[in-house]
């Protein structure tokens, strides 16, 4: 697949840091709310038919295709939701924190796109709880939408009606899962519930729900701008637009970056952040958050795009690049990784509560000295059996970048395992002289 | 909760197990009926009732934070929905969600408190325990802690063991781990911190100056440089964060007043 060559636009970023941005008055200098009156001119199915041959994918993280979300939602009267999750809580992520702060009026006015789209008469932002700053921000600009006529009642005598709350979390990670979301938006533990039924048909309050990520919905006022079509034709063919990068860890310029989907990912870290500091290589590096699994540095030139991160084991999730360098022991990012997710885990389901518990606690035996290699084997196979066995997708989470640990570092993990053996004067263990034994006979 | 007298039992029937079945490895922990969770049954009481929805008539709650509570549940069509911005608004009264601010709460919502505890006990930011009032919360995640965060989140435990005022915790992702490592002071974001910013971050708070202004995430230009067509200034300073009252516990006598003091909010 060939790397987009040319100059990408920019679509999300521009200007972003013009002073006043943040206002309805500069927004709007700048074309805002454009979008806004062209979509309301459509019909509704005109304004899902440009999402859908948009080609946009969500980008919080399962990558799912906008529009096909939109038309899942049955038509007719009904009490319908839209919900931005804006809950970003995917270690290395920080894009939708950027655009909240500095242009909170795109999303809102993607968001209310949407809704006309889906025919929802109510809309949420359920912000993490953690960003009061953009919280604020947004705050004040739905009080100038509000008084501009683009919120509220008959929204630009269009005829469509639009609530809008900015609700704010509480700091829990599983509530960016969007069951787990909604179950905390309606005032609950945020448990992920069951799906089948998906939000689309039964979500918040059991009614029909549309529920996308901030870059996404902040997306949508461009694709109306430019028309689906047009919009589709940046990117690659099964993913389209450009995409916010964060780019963090073990890199010179750590920030978020707006590229074309299907960029190589070593332009990315080390053309745009700069790579590791001087002297230094990439060990691992996870693509997408903390819960893709981690590639290595010969993956770098994989194109960074949705299918071609799927195709080399990993996934492109929410658009996080954590960079590790060659100085850190695997064993310590594994660790951080693991306990992240058992903190994190709501505890409904076993697998998950359970499995991420005793991640921990083998990773824990290691570096006191007292694992063998054997329980790296285990540790494996408690990955596997979380995986596709929960509710929601945080068990597999840690599953999956901590299997790719394993398998992609078992000889750091066994050289650990021995040194940390030494270290407690235990010595060799018995598995690893049985199996040195064998190799020795098999030799002679 | 069990008595001093069935804990040694507990022991000693632990001891005479381990003598029976020697482990290789260490002992665990054990507390009372020989579980591995401290004080799993404190909350068993049979003999009492359920507690029910606070009676209006005789709960007293603060004016002011009855009107925040109403403003949030009207803006849902199910009331419950309003429990988590409910729950903070008590906590930004009394400091954590106590007993006292969850029966207010549960007042105001009409719900049980058990319900709200559930719902306060779920999230990292709503306290169950008094704290103290300025919250740091110190990322330690995987961004962070590889640029040093947990060299960092040491030195500030190390530098407020004699300050009440300040609650110090290690954290998970806050979504800016390109300032790393960084910390989240009253909600301000500050960051890229070295231990030796440490002192200046605590002086900031103890004078209500806007905490490391030079630090600040709000100030803080994007890091792609096609972004911007042109120069940019950087954007201005939080302001000092927001003063909660320095009471933990709210005088019945006048609400109203400790309410008034309790509700600067920051901008």
């Amino acid at each position: 697949m060939a790397a987009p060559t040319r100059e990408a636009p920019i679509l999300l970023l521009a200007d972003i840091d013009e002073p006043g941005l943040n206002t309805l008055a500069v927004y709007e200098r700048r074309g805002g709310y454009d979008a806004l009156r062209k979509a309301l001119a459509m019909e509704p199915e005109e304004v899902l038919a440009n999402l859908e041959s948009s080609g946009l994918r969500g980008r919080g993280g399962a990558g799912f295709s906008m529009g096909k979300k939109v038309s899942f939602l049955p038509k007719g009267t009904m009490d319908k939701y839209v919900v931005c999750n804006a809950d970003e809580s995917e270690p290395g992520t920080f894009k939708d924190r950027e655009l909240m702060q500095k242009t909170p009026h795109m999303l809102i006015e993607g968001l209310i796109i949407a809704s006309y789209a889906a025919g929802a008469s109510r809309s949420f932002i359920y912000i993490r709880g953690e960003y009061v700053l953009q919280a604020d921000v947004l705050d004040a600009a739905l009080a100038e939408a509000r008084g501009a006529g683009y919120v509220g009642e008959n929204v630009l005598d269009s005829g469509h009606s639009l609530s809008l709350v900015i609700h704010r979390g509480a700091g829990a990670y599983i509530c960016g899962e969007e069951t787990g979301l909604l179950d905390s938006l309606e005032g609950k533990r945020g448990n992920p519930r069951l799906k089948p039924p998906f939000p689309a048909v039964q979500g918040l309050y059991q009614g029909p729900t549309l529920i996308n990520n901030v870059e996404t919905l902040s997306t949508v006022p461009t694709i109306i701008r430019m028309g689906g079509e047009e919009y589709a034709k940046l990117g690659v063919q099964t993913s389209t637009g450009t995409k916010l990068v964060s780019v963090s860890g073990h890199v010179q310029r750590p920030g978020n970056y707006e590229v074309e989907l299907g960029t190589p990912s070593r332009e990315l870290i080390y053309g745009l952040a700069g790579g590791p500091p001087q002297g230094r290589g990439v060990k691992c590096w996870f693509p997408g958050g903390s819960s893709s699994p981690v590639l290595k540095a010969e993956d770098l030139d994989v194109p960074y795009d949705f299918d071609s991160m799927a195709k080399a084991g990993s996934m492109l999730g929410s658009g996080a690049v954590i960079v590790v360098d060659d100085s850190t022991p695997i064993l310590d990012v594994a660790m951080k990784v693991a306990k992240f997710y058992r903190h994190e885990s709501c505890g409904k389901c076993t697998p998950c509560r359970e499995g991420t518990n005793w991640t921990v606690k083998m990773l824990e035996r290691i570096d006191e000295g007292e694992a063998t290699p054997m329980d790296l084997d285990i540790m494996a196979s408690v990955q596997e059996h979380i995986i596709g066995n929960c509710l929601c997708v945080l068990g597999d989470a840690m599953a999956m970048p901590i299997g790719s640990m394993i398998a992609k570092f078992k000889d750091e993990f066994e050289a650990h395992i021995e040194a940390a053996r030494m270290r407690n004067g235990l010595g060799q263990h018995a598995a690893s002289e049985l199996a040195l034994g064998a190799q020795g006979a098999l030799d002679a | 909760m069990s008595t001093p007298e069935e804990e040694t039992i507990a022991e000693s029937e632990t001891l005479e197990r381990e003598a029976a079945y020697p482990s290789p490895t260490p002992r665990v922990t054990r507390f009372a009926h020989g579980s591995r969770v401290p004080g799993w049954d404190e909350a068993v009481d049979l003999e009492k009732d359920p507690a029910v929805i606070p009676d209006p008539d005789t709960t007293e709650v603060p004016a002011q934070l009855r009107a925040e509570i109403e403003a949030h549940m009207a803006n849902y069509p199910e009331r419950h929905s309003a429990s988590l911005p409910a729950l903070a608004a008590a906590q930004r009264v009394h400091g954590w969600c106590s007993p006292q601010a969850i029966e207010q709460v549960a007042c105001v919502m009409r719900v049980t408190p058990a319900y709200l505890e559930s719902v306060a006990s779920f999230y990292d930011m709503l306290e169950t325990t008094p704290v103290g009032r300025h919250s740091v919360y110190v990322c330690t995640n995987i961004s962070c802690s590889l640029c040093g965060a947990d060299e960092l989140f040491e030195t500030f435990t190390q530098a407020t063991l004699d300050r009440a005022d300040v609650n110090v915790r290690a954290f998970e992702c806050l979504g800016a781990c390109d300032i790393a490592p960084m910390a989240s002071v009253d909600g301000v974001y500050v960051g890229p911190l070295t231990p030796a910013d440490v002192p200046q971050l605590l002086n900031d708070i103890r004078a209500r100056r806007p905490v490391l202004p030079d630090k600040q995430l709000a100030r803080r230009l994007v890091a792609d440089p096609r972004a911007n067509s042109r120069e940019f200034p950087l954007h201005p300073a939080e302001p000092a964060a927001a003063e909660r009252p320095a009471n933990l516990e709210l005088p019945t006598e006048s609400p109203a007043s400790a309410i008034g003091a309790g509700e600067e909010h920051e901008g």
